[in-house]
């Protein structure tokens, strides 16, 4: 044990506190500030002469010059083994259940828990021998945690190659307990415990190489899967002005997208919301498992009320633990909701250490930041040849609704994927208000190239004539331009849009997706013959009703043979052969 | 620790600093002048120099004056003995009644545990139809009133104050005009609210230090009496004001401004404040109503927006109304399929043909030709505009729901409405 470095406040302004020191301190070295028997969690972001800023996870009132801060000589760190899922944390990794059975209704200041339990015992299978020769990340053995093959890693801390000594046989252990010991070339010993620490803001690397992300993820959303498609170690971001239905959004992807697991990054957004997450997604079934959906998800909620710092290491929170479970071999999606209010916890701190500031006053890094957080997102293939995936989709809040602001823009620049909310569709009721005009994907959808460049083009030219139609009226513009403009509208009703409230058409699996786009692909290209706009307008109106119904029924059910039949009849009536 | 400080080194804007050893953050002290004695508030601390925001302004404060610190936060007291009072912005009384010191809490709590919430379920009523059919206010929502200077945003506020079934009712003013504060006092008075409420009052006149203790206070004393299974409605007015004293504050600390002025904190601060709407596990609940005025009725500047993303829907308040449009209770869901078997049908269908009225007014206006089904729509939109709409409208959800199938009735066919067979089976007969 070294000795205790200690330092003293010499100021306080907001969640900003300055210690003088006159050992060695670290950048971003955790310390606590001892006041009054509390000790308050910081971390120091900034060091000039012995003096070192640090941004404080708590409210500082009380705070007194001079009060004593100890330095712990670590990096904000988590804590990675069984027992994350189905929790929930909040931005450093407490856990607020059990906060909750300490201190009730309110977050007490400085109260700090241990994220995993010490008590709950996991049974242990190794996997390996002793003998063998393992580095970081190598597995040792697994869990059963709720679903999953929770494997015990070697920590990714260790550096180089090593033995394994001796490991633990199958048996039942608590997350402190070793499971393995492991020599180095040296020939020290090495204990490995069942869970292991890891600095939030550092990415996990133990694995192989990178690979290009290729394959979808699929949401069951159809407007993102068919037009503006994610893939599976991808980014993308959901920048949309207030209620514009990102959360909603955040929420249906989160229940049906075809992962493994689910960490939900509640970043500075209001408490209602993840409430909403927190109560039902125990008691929702996951269709995919048969289990409660809260199995296979984590969620990191720091709210709007929140302490501030404590936002911005939120999302890093989330990203590692991501990361974690991708070093497992399984897919991660990770939702951050919303990146904006992370930003702007960025932007206070900057303020108080009297930064220069940038646009909006947001920091010059801002953008770094925002990229290397991204820059986290990815698919992997492990050492041992299996592959994972950590995918990050941001929500984000621009100011006044404009795109133009610093963090869309700085975000733009690095995902792989872009979902405009617009207001004017939101105000439609079209949802999701994904606006197709704006958005675009730079992944490949699982249905052809071809096609959903006509799908694009033909919504372009909807909404060209009906931005025609204003200026000179129904009765100027040609039948043919009409009826354009009728199949665009048709496309954007029974495909794009996507009944939430429908236990069948709020998620469409993938063949059904294929199936139903080539059947509108087939419209969009056929030529109708219509006496009239009038006539025009009551097919489209029919047919818009006809595949609503289709819609709602379950995939190849018999209603939705019969549906589909009806339409096709109908179809037959209008359609020019050729 | 009754010492008094002498040295006070700076004076800027309301912000007065003073050499002193062993002061808390965010600790409260008096400062005695010769015009009186006025609380402050530590709000930074640098070694020796303890920066302290006046109260009742700096205005008179010589560099001579003693300041004493009172060793604890901001505090207000609670309970039952404050009902049918009313205080000024730093909690003393204005009404002659007696000061209290007794249940004292800090004010600005800790944030509550999100485990600890509930999903809400309970509808507030208020017999303003706008409200109660269309977008229903929810037990622990908060809600701003968007709205622009020069419409009746507090006569609906104190309309709601003495209409709303809740238990306690807490009105905190910042900001306003004196005539308003007696318009507030006098209303709840006739009503014989006031009996049941209790009123945070600071004044356009008063100093602008004490407008931000207003929501601080308010809510503190909410949630007091929430914790004690109160249902509480709290009513703010003028957010704005309180954004503005923020902006004085930070520019006056040399804070550097993110847009128009603001503090980059703001979203921060009043998220502190909104977020203390809560409904407590077996326990009572807290409500925010909240006037945020629109200046420019523009709703990108930086306090309707960052408000929007905070609160839970808005009401729009324009030309006299509550504008459907422009207003959203995003948590009606919770609570209007329990009230009666068409409440959701009313609300769709109405919305939906008023909107088809708003368009036909457009082709009016533009001078395209009417049609018979015009006709019933412009028909059917001045008796939903003067039935419904109308603030002077005041009737309960039941009899707002039978006067929405009046309308419908006078208008329309039942076909024309879009509204199920079944439904007008069983309402649309039912009726006359």
């Amino acid at each position: 044990m070294t000795e205790q470095r200690k330092g003293r406040v010499t100021k306080i302004s907001g969640n900003m506190v300055t210690v003088g020191f006159d050992s060695p301190v670290m950048q971003n070295e955790v310390a606590y500030i001892l006041h009054a028997g509390e000790r308050l969690k910081a971390e120091i972001i900034r060091v000039r002469g012995n003096l070192a800023e640090m941004q404080v996870y708590e409210a500082t009132g009380g705070l007194r010059i001079g009060e004593e801060v100890e330095f712990t000589g670590e990096l904000l760190s988590v804590e990675l083994g069984p027992g994350m899922l189905g929790q929930i944390f909040d931005g450093l990794q407490n856990p607020l259940p059990e906060i909750a059975e300490q201190c009730g209704f309110f977050l007490k200041r400085g109260v700090y828990l241990n994220p995993l339990s010490e008590k709950e015992r996991w049974d242990f299978t190794p996997v390996v021998t002793p003998g063998k020769s393992v580095c970081a990340g190598d597995k040792l053995g697994y869990v059963s945690e709720k679903i999953f093959r929770h494997y015990c890693m070697v920590p990714f801390s260790f550096q180089g190659h090593f033995e394994v000594q001796s490991i633990e046989g199958s048996g039942s252990f608590s997350v402190r307990d070793v499971v393995a010991r492991l020599k180095d070339p040296e020939g020290k010993g090495h204990p490995v415990y069942l869970s292991q620490q890891w600095p939030v803001k550092i990415p996990i690397q133990a694995y192989a190489e990178r690979l290009k992300p290729g394959e979808p993820l699929v949401t069951r959303m159809r407007l993102i899967d068919s037009l503006f498609p994610v893939a599976r170690g991808g980014t993308y971001c959901i920048p949309g002005p207030f209620g514009a239905g990102k959360t909603v959004l955040q929420q249906l992807t989160s229940r049906h997208a075809e992962v493994d697991i689910v960490i939900i990054a509640a970043c500075g957004e209001r408490a209602g919301e993840i409430v909403e997450t927190i109560k039902t997604f125990p008691a929702i079934q996951d269709p995919r498992t048969g289990r409660p959906l809260s199995d296979r998800t984590v969620i990191i909620c720091n709210t709007s009320s929140m302490p501030v710092a404590a936002r911005e290491s939120s999302v890093y929170t989330a990203v590692t633990i991501a990361e974690y479970y991708r070093q497992m071999g399984l897919n991660v999606l990770l939702l951050a909701d919303s990146t904006s209010r992370w930003a702007q916890a960025m932007r206070e701190m900057s303020g108080r250490l009297e930064e220069i500031p940038g646009e909006e006053a947001f920091p010059a890094y801002l953008e770094s930041r925002i990229a290397s957080f991204y820059e986290r997102a990815g698919a992997v293939r492990l050492y041992d040849g299996s592959t994972g995936s950590v995918t990050i989709g941001g929500a984000v809040s621009p100011a006044g609704g404009n795109f133009e602001e610093p963090v869309t823009q700085a975000t733009l620049k690095v995902v792989g994927a872009f979902h405009g909310l617009s207001r004017s569709r939101s105000d439609a009721r079209r949802y999701p208000a994904i606006d197709p005009l704006i958005s675009w994907s730079k992944y490949d959808s699982f249905i052809d190239g071809k096609k959903v460049e006509r799908g694009h083009a033909l919504l372009r030219r909807g909404f060209d004539i009906a931005q025609m139609m204003k200026v000179v009226g129904e009765e100027g513009t040609s039948l043919p331009d009409y009826v354009d403009y009728l199949k665009a509208e048709f496309f954007d009703f029974v495909y794009l849009q996507q009944n939430a409230f429908d236990p069948v058409d709020e998620a469409t699996p993938k063949e059904r997706q294929i199936y139903v786009y080539d059947f509108i692909y087939g419209i969009m290209e056929s030529e109708f013959t219509f006496e009239d706009k009038d006539t025009s307008l009551h097919f489209f109106q029919k047919m818009r009703q006809l595949f609503r119904g289709w819609n709602s029924t379950p995939w190849e059910s018999p209603e939705f043979l019969e549906s589909e039949k009806e339409i096709r009849e109908f179809l037959a009536g209008r359609l020019v052969k050729g | 620790m009754q010492r008094y400080y002498m040295n006070i080194s700076q004076i800027i804007g309301d912000v007065i600093t003073v050499e002193a050893d062993n002061v808390g953050n965010n600790e409260l002290a008096q400062v005695v002048t010769g015009r009186g004695t006025s609380l402050a508030q530590v709000i930074r601390l640098d070694g020796k120099k303890v920066y302290l925001q006046v109260f009742a302004g700096s205005r008179g404060i010589s560099t001579g004056d003693r300041v004493r610190f009172l060793g604890h936060p901001m505090q207000i007291a609670t309970g039952e003995k404050l009902l049918g009072r009313i205080f000024n912005g730093s909690g003393k009384p204005l009404d002659n009644g007696p000061e209290f010191s007794e249940n004292l809490v800090d004010i600005g709590g800790p944030p509550v545990n999100p485990v600890r919430r509930v999903i809400p379920d309970k509808m507030i009523r208020t017999g303003i139809p706008l409200i109660d059919v269309f977008n229903s206010l929810v037990e622990s929502q908060k809600l701003p009133i968007f709205s622009i200077a020069g419409e009746p945003y507090n006569e609906l506020l104190a309309r709601i104050a003495t209409q709303a079934e809740v238990d306690i009712i807490i009105l905190g003013g910042m900001g306003l005009k004196y005539d308003d504060y007696l318009f507030f006092r006098d209303t709840l008075e006739e009503h014989g609210a006031l009996s049941r409420s209790i009123v945070f009052m600071h004044t356009a006149a008063d100093p602008v230090v004490e407008c931000l203790l207003v929501p601080d206070i308010s809510l503190a004393v909410a949630e007091n009496f929430a914790l004690e299974g109160k249902r509480v409605l709290v009513l703010l007015t003028d957010m704005s004001n309180f954004c503005d004293a923020q902006k004085e504050i930070a520019i006056t600390m040399q804070q550097i401004p993110s847009n128009r002025g603001y503090p980059g904190d703001l979203y921060s601060m009043l998220a502190a404040r909104y977020e203390k709407a809560v409904d407590f596990e077996s326990a009572g609940s807290i409500t925010i109503l909240a006037v945020t005025t629109m200046p420019g009725d523009d709703v990108t500047h930086p306090i309707p927006d960052n408000t929007g993303y905070i609160t839970e829907g808005q009401f729009y308040l324009k030309n006299g109304v509550i504008e459907p449009f422009g207003s959203l209770s995003r948590l009606k869901q919770l609570v209007n399929g329990k009230t009666r078997g068409d409440h959701r049908i009313i609300m769709d269908t109405m919305i939906q043909l008023f909107a088809d009225y708003r368009e036909t007014q457009e082709k009016q206006a533009m001078g395209f030709q009417m049609s018979a089904w015009d006709g019933k729509l412009l028909r059917y939109g001045r008796l939903f505009e003067e039935r419904m709409m109308s603030l002077s409208v005041n009737i309960p959800l039941e009899k707002a729901l039978d006067r929405g199938w009046e309308i419908l009735k006078e208008c329309f066919s039942p076909e024309e409405t879009g509204i199920s067979r079944s439904m007008i089976d069983e309402y649309w007969q039912k009726q006359l």
